[in-house]
């Protein structure tokens, strides 16, 4: 298969205008012929359905909770980007493309970046026509702050509630358009499958979470708009419902995955507590401006903070980074933290914590100036531990949050099945290894506002569409398929709860599959996910019916996929040999134990196609060219 | 200090919205005093599980207080005893050894029991569909700078913006009113001058709907401002009458 990403010709400023102005247009009466189907309901899914119906399509939107303003997107903290340049600190279109493309360690499309930074321009405009509250000066114009891994401050925030308020004005634009009667909305379903039919998505299959019932639906083009995978660790900050389900059944449709083994990890999550522990809850890394951290220097000190003398204490980032010391990136604040743990030097009852001290902050600046800046983070950290981070030093722990790989997409978000189309997180498209803070909201709303709008029009007047209705054979075999796996995971009657399974699955990928990999250790992954998986046909157990309510079989439906889409994150892993961004083999670091690309033999993307069952998935490479921006190693020195 | 609590649980059981409910008892033993209570009902439904038995629904997603589909009535209140906290940031330390907890779902009239504590709360999507919006379409906005705004409105907006749309404050008002949410909403938009242009036929047309569908009116009990995981001011219940008079009397719009 060749994979022609479609990026135009030409200069980079100009390719997005031009590759406009060459796409074929569906003339507005022509518009309410055609059936679009979004699933998802997240920034991507919500501003997609709105922007569709808008023009005159008829979309049918679907979404697992019972509200469409409920995805995930809602819980995104710190802000979004865009090179408004308002601060007037030498912000440009050019500055956004260029951070976003080193940030992700040289592992992105330069062409989908460009593009992205372009729009944000757009996307603040649009939200704040929507009724946004960005937080305002007191001259009444919009504010900024900085954030991570740029030097400008161009992130627009609504208080530490960005994700939350982005989201509703998608959703109320989305309501506007179900009340217009161009959308029809389908809560509480879930995808299973995805019909194919003369190499065209024409439809999918859903299970109404209410009552069980295996639903069809046809469209002319499906868009997948259902976020990342951070739940294969089983713990992440990621919702509880969140999963692969749409993207993976999507690639055993024929749809390549690319890069599912770039997952980002989060320095500053709150840390786990004990078996039962659900999610994991993210801390703003703005804490690290000033929370210095450290774990007792001798193993097995248990002893509490207080009672550890400066002389006892291990302040590993700052004596390794001396010059960026606690400020050192995500990747590398994560991984120190995780073998400080792995050297049994781990504080908290599990060993699985190191401290955030604030002690000297409060000492310099007074309690009044950190509580200013960190108040609420600090009664949210209360509220979940117990703990005062006033008194003790906060307890803090990484946590798998997003995923850069995904669905592969062409320039036009269009995945390797004509006419389905993937969006947000749930492509791979723009954050290449890594993922930069506050470009997650960014490159949602890109792509449902104002990419697809174009691409997917495009895609309507440039191909014929066969008559199909639900009753075609195809949707008649699929809904079977589906109903016979439903039986026979509810047949099993064994003695392990899902839960259970996943947790061990978890507890594989983030020793060997996490933050730090070695072939040796992913190996060994492989198997033991591939004996897991047995086990699960095997040994799990499930109550409830079928036909009913039945959140246990929904989360083994969910979980039966991540142990497949396991393995390929592993396959894909051991594929690349180098550490780039997020990805870290460890054989493969400077002397700084700094992550080193080998930009000779793996400047790609590496897209999988699905084989067969317990068949090794074929590799596809897109070569990444870069024309524009020279590859340069990161250093925190 | 983890610590080890023993709870005896009175769940509300029913089994679909026509089915009669009852509420059945579970006992919680071992119970860590560090994890939330969504995490303590995860265990009680693990052990069901292993028992072979149905488990005890409940909506939930995010887990960190944002996305609004947890909540249940603990002990009579919706989302529990702490203030200002959602069901699943509420944590078992807030809770002592032996004692008796009864969970029970939301409820009020335009809720119905879907299975045990999992209810309908599609009203409220029918409440925004219902004008809850600003009437623009995708492209053509205005820069974000063009209109300034005060910066102590902007952040009134957003206090009434921050409703996560959990539906509690109905459920806490013996009248089953949507006023705070209502209110929220129209607060939210009404605040700010991109919303000002629709904010008269916003005001009426949502009011009607909240009626139509069948939510009490406001009696000034409080108890939804009490309950309110995210802490709205029944301040915007002030400003939704304020609104809707005006539209009655100051404006052509019906």
């Amino acid at each position: 298969m060749l994979l022609d990403s479609k990026v135009p010709s030409g200069p980079l400023e100009e390719k997005w205008d031009r590759h406009r102005f060459e796409q074929k247009l569906v003339n507005p009466a022509n518009k309410r012929k055609f059936n679009i189907i979004v699933v998802g309901t997240g920034l991507a899914g919500a501003s997609a359905s709105a922007s569709l119906a808008e023009l005159g399509y008829n979309v049918k939107t679907f979404c697992i909770q019972d509200s469409p303003r409920r995805a995930h997107s809602i819980a995104a903290q710190g802000g979004i980007n865009a090179a408004k340049n308002y601060s007037n600190d030498g912000d440009s279109v050019w500055r956004l493309f260029y951070d976003t493309i080193k940030g992700g360690d040289f592992r992105a499309r330069e062409a989908n970046v460009y593009r992205l930074a372009q729009l944000s321009l757009n996307i603040i405009d649009q939200c704040v026509a929507q009724g946004v509250p960005f937080a305002r000066d007191y001259g009444g114009l919009l504010a900024n702050r900085s954030f991570g891994g740029a030097q400008v401050s161009r992130t627009f925030y609504a208080r530490g509630q960005t994700g939350q308020q982005l989201l509703l004005g998608a959703y109320s634009a989305l309501m506007r358009q179900v009340a217009s009667g161009k959308v029809t909305l389908f809560p509480r379903r879930e995808l299973l499958d995805i019909i194919v039919i003369n190499e065209q998505a024409r439809g999918i299959v859903v299970r109404n979470l209410i009552n069980g019932e295996l639903e069809s639906y046809e469209a002319h083009a499906v868009l997948i708009c259902t976020g990342g995978y951070s739940n294969v660790f089983f713990l992440s900050t990621n919702a509880m419902g969140a999963n692969v389900s749409a993207c993976f059944r999507a690639y055993k449709k024929g749809a390549l995955f690319a890069n599912p083994c770039f997952t980002q990890i989060h320095p500053t999550c709150i840390p786990v507590h004990g078996v039962y522990q659900s999610k994991l809850t993210l801390m703003s890394e703005s804490l690290r401006n000033d929370g210095r951290v450290w774990v007792p220097k001798n193993i097995g000190d248990k002893r509490n903070p207080k009672q550890i003398s400066e002389s006892d204490r291990d302040y590993y980032l700052e004596n390794k980074y001396p010059s960026f010391g606690n400020l050192v990136p995500r990747d590398v604040a994560s991984r120190n933290a995780k073998e400080q743990c792995d050297m049994g030097k781990g504080v908290s009852d599990t060993g699985l914590a190191v401290y955030l001290d604030f002690a000297d902050a409060i000492k310099r600046d007074g309690k009044d100036t950190i509580s200013k800046k960190y108040g609420n983070l600090f009664e949210m950290y209360e509220k979940i531990t117990g703990d005062n981070p006033y008194e003790t030093p906060m307890m803090i722990y990484p946590a798998t949050h997003y995923t850069m790989g995904g669905l592969w997409v062409d320039y036009n978000l269009m995945t390797t099945i004509p006419g389905l189309f993937a969006l947000g997180e749930a492509n791979f498209s723009d954050h290449g290894a890594n993922r930069l803070g506050a470009s997650a909201l960014m490159q949602g709303l890109a792509d449902g506002y104002f990419i697809i709008p174009y691409t997917l029009s495009a895609y309507l007047a440039g191909n014929s569409f066969p008559e199909v209705s639900t009753s075609n054979a195809d949707f008649k075999e699929s809904v079977n398929n589906c109903s016979v796996q439903i039986q026979k995971l509810l047949s099993i009657k064994g003695k392990r709860t899902v839960n259970d399974i996943h947790r061990q699955l978890g507890h594989i990928m983030w020793d060997y599959c996490g933050m730090s990999r070695k072939d040796s250790g992913l190996t060994k992954a492989r198997i033991a996910v591939n004996d897991l998986k047995l086990e699960f046909w095997e040994n799990i157990t499930i109550t409830g019916k079928e036909n009913n309510f039945n959140q246990a079989l929904e989360n083994a439906i969910r979980v039966s996929d991540y142990l497949e889409f396991a393995e390929l994150m592993i396959i894909d892993a051991i594929e690349r040999q180098e550490s780039c961004g997020c990805h870290f083999n460890e054989a493969y670091q400077t002397e700084d134990g700094e992550a080193r690309r080998n930009d000779e033999t793996f400047c790609h993307v590496g897209a999988w196609e699905y084989s067969e069952e317990n068949e090794n998935p074929i590799f596809h490479k897109e070569p990444l060219l870069f024309e524009n921006v020279k590859l340069t190693q990161r250093s925190y020195k | 200090m983890i610590k080890n609590i023993n709870l005896t649980l009175k769940i509300w059981r029913q089994d679909a919205p026509d089915k009669e409910g009852r509420f059945e008892t579970y006992e919680a033993n071992e119970i860590s005093t560090d994890i939330s209570f969504l995490e303590m009902l995860d265990i009680v439904n693990e052990k069901l599980i292993i028992e072979g038995k149905d488990i005890i629904a409940f909506d939930n997603d995010c887990r960190e207080g944002i996305c609004g589909m947890c909540g249940a009535v603990i002990n009579g209140r919706p989302h529990g005893p702490q203030r200002g906290t959602t069901l699943c940031q509420l944590h078992m330390r807030h809770f002592s050894d032996n004692e008796v907890i009864i969970i029970e779902p939301f409820r009020a009239a335009p809720f119905k029991v879907i299975k045990d504590l999992v209810v309908d709360r599609g009203s409220l999507d029918e409440l925004i569909k219902t004008y809850g919006y600003i009437s623009v379409n995708t492209g053509g906005a205005p820069d974000g700078n063009a209109i300034p705004i005060p910066e102590e409105i902007a952040e009134k907006a957003m206090d009434a913006a921050s409703c996560i749309g959990c539906g509690a404050c109905v459920a806490s008002c013996p009248n089953a009113s949507a006023m705070l949410f209502v209110g929220a909403k129209v607060s939210h938009l009404s605040l700010l001058p991109q919303g000002k242009i629709e904010a008269a036929r916003r005001v009426l047309a949502m009011v009607k709907k909240a009626d139509n569908i069948g939510f009490g009116n406001c009696t000034n009990e409080k108890e939804c401002e009490v309950t309110c995981p995210k802490q709205v001011s029944i301040e915007n219940i002030a400003r939704l009458n304020r609104e809707f008079i005006k539209a009655c009397f100051c404006s052509t719009a019906k």
